[in-house]
């Protein structure tokens, strides 16, 4: 075998931070500031005595450019709070927000309008259409607000509109449209003005499973075409593995693990998260590198395989083969991969 | 037996009264009803003048102080407020002036006609076409039909003085409440501020305010039209408060996130979303404008409310009752209209077959039209007024048939009058009047702290206190005594008819037809049958609060009963309820709360009618205003109209306080 099994995905290279946020903490009650300023770091008991709710509670996170970041979280985790805070949607009670190195929070409100008009874009759950305004209306509303003229910045909403698979819809009102049809419009609004930043809070969570699907292919591949650096909010553990470069994973407020998929499920931080993961289709995230056994002592190899090379790719070869394959990389041999490692994986065990 | 609980946290009292305390105060209540006189002392039966605060005293010195000595620098408050006055009489002239008279040049009788007022028939046909435009062919057969029985019956002038006040009001109602609405939806302390005045202008009886306005503003349909906006403006307040609270935030976060401005995102995002549920604002600015014809006549308004006003006076009913019907059907085609630009949006579809009638061309038809109209009307009278020759009248028959059913069942109609007087008006009355003050303000207190806990008690005993202080005690007790009867009895036939609407559907819809119609006719228009049928007095006064103050019950116990999930009715069935258990067990209890909230709106309409019945000789409140109002008296018309918004909110109090309650204990609110 010349060329080695399993393509070469693998990370992305590690752009510069985009967002990053530093002990960000919203508390929702009476003189929640006051309080974070007295005791910076209060445990739940402290809150609940001050009759204060801990939406997000000491909050840390960076996102590369380029990188498709998920929050993952049940219901009430403060997923939502925690995004709306990155965007400054809501104002945290204590915490900084560094967008492209400056601090979001000390941002006057007309800078923050020039950020929102300029860099960032932001897809909504209920999709959040004017109800008022056609899909073209729509689409170009981010660019009306700024001011841009109409021939300019309908042109501009119709290649958006395009680029979803809109055409022919332009002139249609949002009730006209089914879910998945809004929220492609939603999706082609918050692009229209070409932002850096992107934000999707729970995009496809209103939708049926079956448009779901078809909307993660639609997002990944707009992605491939795109390149921005998303911030995508989910409760679905396998919408997120099939989306994230990595993971943050809060419960109650708090970020209790950031990882890729495979760091996730081979390392979970606490059960809570290994719960989470239990029900993962591995094979299609964990890496040869991840599961690979010593390679000494083994003379015959039936081929080579990259490490970074899924599971689910190679399966079908190295389950063909009685010998086992050697993972490869720059020449130089890390292990080696047989048929027992893979079964494992495949029927769950680690 | 009655314990002052902590009830959840420390900081709520609340009174746990059971039954046995309640039978024990009605009992109570029926000692002082029966017992000997005297035994009750005079005081507790009426506040001896000494201890009264003569606040309507005070109220008419300081608005004659406002009226002859107030002033801004050179100028004084009235000259202010008449400077005003005239500031609005323009576009008023100007809507009158192309509607009904026509434009004059020079003054009084020696003035020359330069051109007639818009045709008649172009006004219908112009309505006609909107009609159409917004809501297709069979509005604009309605429109047309009722725009032709203006002209056909003869009250074309009087109607189109009533139409242009009206389109001059409206707009001004209509921006003058979205702009407060919008105001309290920015500034939660603006709101706090408004919400009580907003109530108060609810609840105060028109009447009470029509006295300062005559003085401020002069006699004359610019005063009536100011009263009007008074009038019809709170409704847009609280739906627009209510229309943008209901944006749903993920639509704000957009706009945010889209980076409008404040501004952008008032005027872009939250307005424009939001403008069905503005557009029912809309509609009851309208309504309200409307429903105050009449009530705006008496301080100069003119048009259709005069003719109803002055052949109620002259007991004309065919003459009155005609022009009534002039103002319902006027009513009627706005109505209709506003609804159909409101829903137009809606059904205006991208790929919708039928041609709509392009905004330019109908505006500039319609103007050249008129032009044309207004240039041939002088020479051609046919043209500008419709001919008197083809007027009909029915004036005639009404009074015949008034007279036939008088001659044929006056004993019958007489009989039942006096049974149902004797037999339940006297009786409830005089246990009403019976009652000490002292004994009412406690008893008040007891429900206040038993529904909603202290603050609640305090207030409803407040406002109590008010009425005993200011000296209308015993006047207050009638209107209680009037309205509370009125109330039950609209209760017993409308909760009954409710819930027959609400568990069949084609019953709904005939019924629905008729409320909707009731609740177009403007207040006075109920008098006119009832004074026909049994005189005047409090029989009569009855009937016609009843019938007026009857549909919201209706209404909301229809759709109580409807919205009742219909997975707990599921449940009831399969749980093996006869229809009768899943009535009373199912549907009734948890339809309870709308029900309240209908009982509610009956006792707001209720009083507000009580008002205008002082007109057919009541001796309450109402009677109070009214007499303030002819004898130009603004203490006591305020005084007396502020103790009947007094009792509207212990009652809507009260029975908010009953509905979150129930509301709780099913689950339904927090």
């Amino acid at each position: 075998m010349d060329r080695p099994v399993g393509s070469p995905t693998g990370e992305r290279p590690a752009g510069e931070i985009k967002l990053a946020c530093r002990h960000v903490w919203k508390l929702f009650g009476p003189r929640a500031e006051q309080f974070l300023r007295d005791n910076p770091r209060p445990d739940e008991e402290d809150l609940r005595r001050a009759g204060l709710v801990p939406a997000v509670v000491d909050a840390d996170l960076e996102v590369r450019a380029g990188e498709i970041f998920v929050i993952m979280g049940l219901s009430g985790s403060g997923k939502s709070t925690l995004v709306r805070c990155l965007s400054r949607l809501i104002e945290p009670t204590a915490g900084q927000i560094f967008f492209e190195g400056r601090d979001l929070l000390r941002m006057r409100e007309r800078e923050m309008i020039e950020i929102r008009r300029h860099k960032m874009g932001m897809v909504f759950q209920h999709f959040a259409l004017l109800p008022h305004l056609t899909v073209l209306g729509n689409v170009a509303f981010p660019l009306e607000v700024q001011g841009v003229d109409r021939a300019t910045r309908e042109r501009r909403a119709m290649e958006m509109i395009e680029l979803v698979g809109l055409r022919g819809r332009e002139n249609y009102f949002p009730r006209e449209l089914s879910g998945g049809q809004q929220q492609r419009v939603g999706i082609a609004r918050s692009l229209a003005v070409g932002p850096e930043l992107w934000f999707l809070d729970e995009p496809f969570s209103a939708l049926d499973p079956l448009i779901r699907r078809e909307m993660q292919n639609e997002f990944l591949r707009l992605q491939g075409m795109l390149e921005k650096t998303i911030v995508f909010i989910t409760h679905d553990f396998d919408e997120a593995v099939r989306l994230a470069d990595r993971i943050a994973i809060m419960q109650d407020g708090r970020i209790v693990q950031i990882g890729t998929p495979e760091e996730l499920i081979l390392a979970p931080a606490t059960p809570y998260v290994a719960e989470f993961t239990a029900d993962a289709p591995r094979a299609k995230i964990l890496t040869a590198r991840a599961v690979m056994v010593p390679a000494d002592g083994i003379r015959e190899f039936a081929g080579e395989i990259l490490p970074q090379a899924r599971i689910a790719e190679i399966a079908p070869a190295v389950l063909a083969d009685s010998r086992p394959f050697a993972v490869v990389e720059d020449g130089r041999l890390l292990g080696a991969v047989d048929r027992e490692v893979v079964l494992r994986v495949l029927v769950g065990g680690r | 037996m009655v314990t002052a609980t902590a009830a959840r946290s420390p900081k709520r009292f609340r009174l746990r009264a059971g039954p046995p305390f309640w039978m024990a105060a009605l009992a109570l209540s029926f000692f002082f009803a029966y017992a000997p006189r005297g035994l009750v002392p005079r005081w507790a039966l009426r506040l001896p003048r000494d201890f009264e605060i003569p606040l309507d005293r005070y109220l008419s010195q300081w608005m004659d102080w406002l009226v002859t000595q107030a002033s801004f620098g050179p100028f004084t408050f009235k000259d202010t407020t008449r400077g005003f006055a005239w500031l609005m009489d323009w576009p008023l002239a100007l809507a009158k002036s192309v509607l009904v008279t026509g434009f004059m040049l020079g003054q009084g009788s020696a003035a020359e006609q330069l051109t007639a007022p818009v045709s008649w028939a172009a006004v219908i046909l112009f309505a006609g076409l909107l009609a159409a435009r917004f809501g297709g062919a069979r509005l604009a057969v309605l429109v047309v039909g009722c725009f032709a029985y203006l002209a056909l019956f003869g009250q074309w002038p009087s109607a189109m003085v009533t139409l242009s006040s009206i389109l001059i009001a409206v707009p001004f109602g209509v921006v003058g409440g979205l702009l407060l609405g919008i105001g309290g939806f920015r500034s939660p302390r603006f709101e706090r501020l408004l919400i009580p005045i907003l109530d108060v202008m609810q609840t105060v009886p028109v009447f009470a305010y029509l006295v300062p306005i005559l003085f401020l503003f002069g006699f004359g349909p610019v005063a009536a039209m100011i009263a009007t906006i008074i009038y019809a403006l709170p409704p847009m307040v609280r739906v627009t408060l209510l229309a943008l609270r209901r944006v749903p935030s993920e639509i704000t976060e957009f706009g945010r996130m889209a980076g409008c401005t404040r501004r952008q995102l008032l005027w872009k995002v939250l307005v424009p979303a939001s403008r069905p549920a503005l557009m029912v604002g809309v509609n009851q600015v309208i309504m309200l404008s409307l429903n105050m014809v009449i009530i705006a006549s008496m301080i100069g308004a003119g048009g259709l409310g005069y003719d109803v006003l002055a052949s109620l006076r002259r007991l004309d009913i065919g003459r009155g009752l005609e022009a009534g019907v002039a103002i319902t059907v006027l009513a009627i085609a706005l109505d209709r209209l506003s609804q159909a630009a409101a829903t137009r949006g809606e059904r205006l579809r991208h790929d919708m077959g039928r041609r709509v009638i392009d905004r330019g061309w109908l505006l500039t038809a319609a103007g050249l039209l008129a032009l044309a109209t207004m240039a041939i009307g002088r020479d051609v009278p046919a043209v500008a007024s419709y001919p008197e020759a083809f007027e009909v009248s029915t004036a005639s028959y009404w009074a015949a048939l008034v007279k036939w059913i008088n001659v044929n069942f006056f004993d019958q109609l007489e009989a039942f009058k006096t049974f149902l007087v004797l037999n339940l008006l006297v009786p409830v009355k005089r246990f009403l009047l019976a009652q000490p003050w002292p004994w009412v303000v406690v008893l008040l207190a007891a429900l206040g702290l038993r529904l909603g806990g202290l603050r609640l008690a305090l207030t409803v005993t407040g406002f109590a206190m008010f009425i005993v202080l200011t000296g209308f005690w015993t006047k207050a007790m009638i209107t209680v005594y009037l309205c509370g009867l009125a109330v039950v009895i609209a209760a017993l036939v409308g909760i009954p008819l409710g819930i027959a609407c609400g568990l069949s559907e084609r019953l709904w819809r005939v019924v629905q037809g008729v409320i909707d119609t009731l609740q177009t006719l403007p207040s006075f228009v109920y008098l006119i049958p009832v004074v026909m049928l049994f005189r005047v007095g409090d029989f009569a006064a009855m009937i016609a609060v009843i019938l007026y103050a009857v549909a919201p019950v209706i209404r909301y116990t229809a759709h109580g009963i409807r919205s009742v999930p219909s997975q707990l009715v599921e449940a009831g069935i399969t749980s093996g309820c006869t229809p009768r258990q899943l009535l009373f067990k199912i549907r009734l209890p948890l339809a309870l709360p709308e029900i309240l909230l209908g009982i509610n709106q009956t006792i707001m309409l209720a009083l507000s009618m009580l008002v205008i019945t002082a007109l057919v000789g009541t001796r309450d409140l109402g009677q109070e205003v009214y007499i303030a109002l002819t004898k130009a008296d603004v203490g006591q018309g305020l005084v007396a109209g502020l103790c009947v918004a007094a009792i509207a909110m212990i009652a809507d109090r009260l029975i908010g306080a009953g509905t979150t309650h129930i509301k709780q204990r099913l689950g339904l609110a927090s």
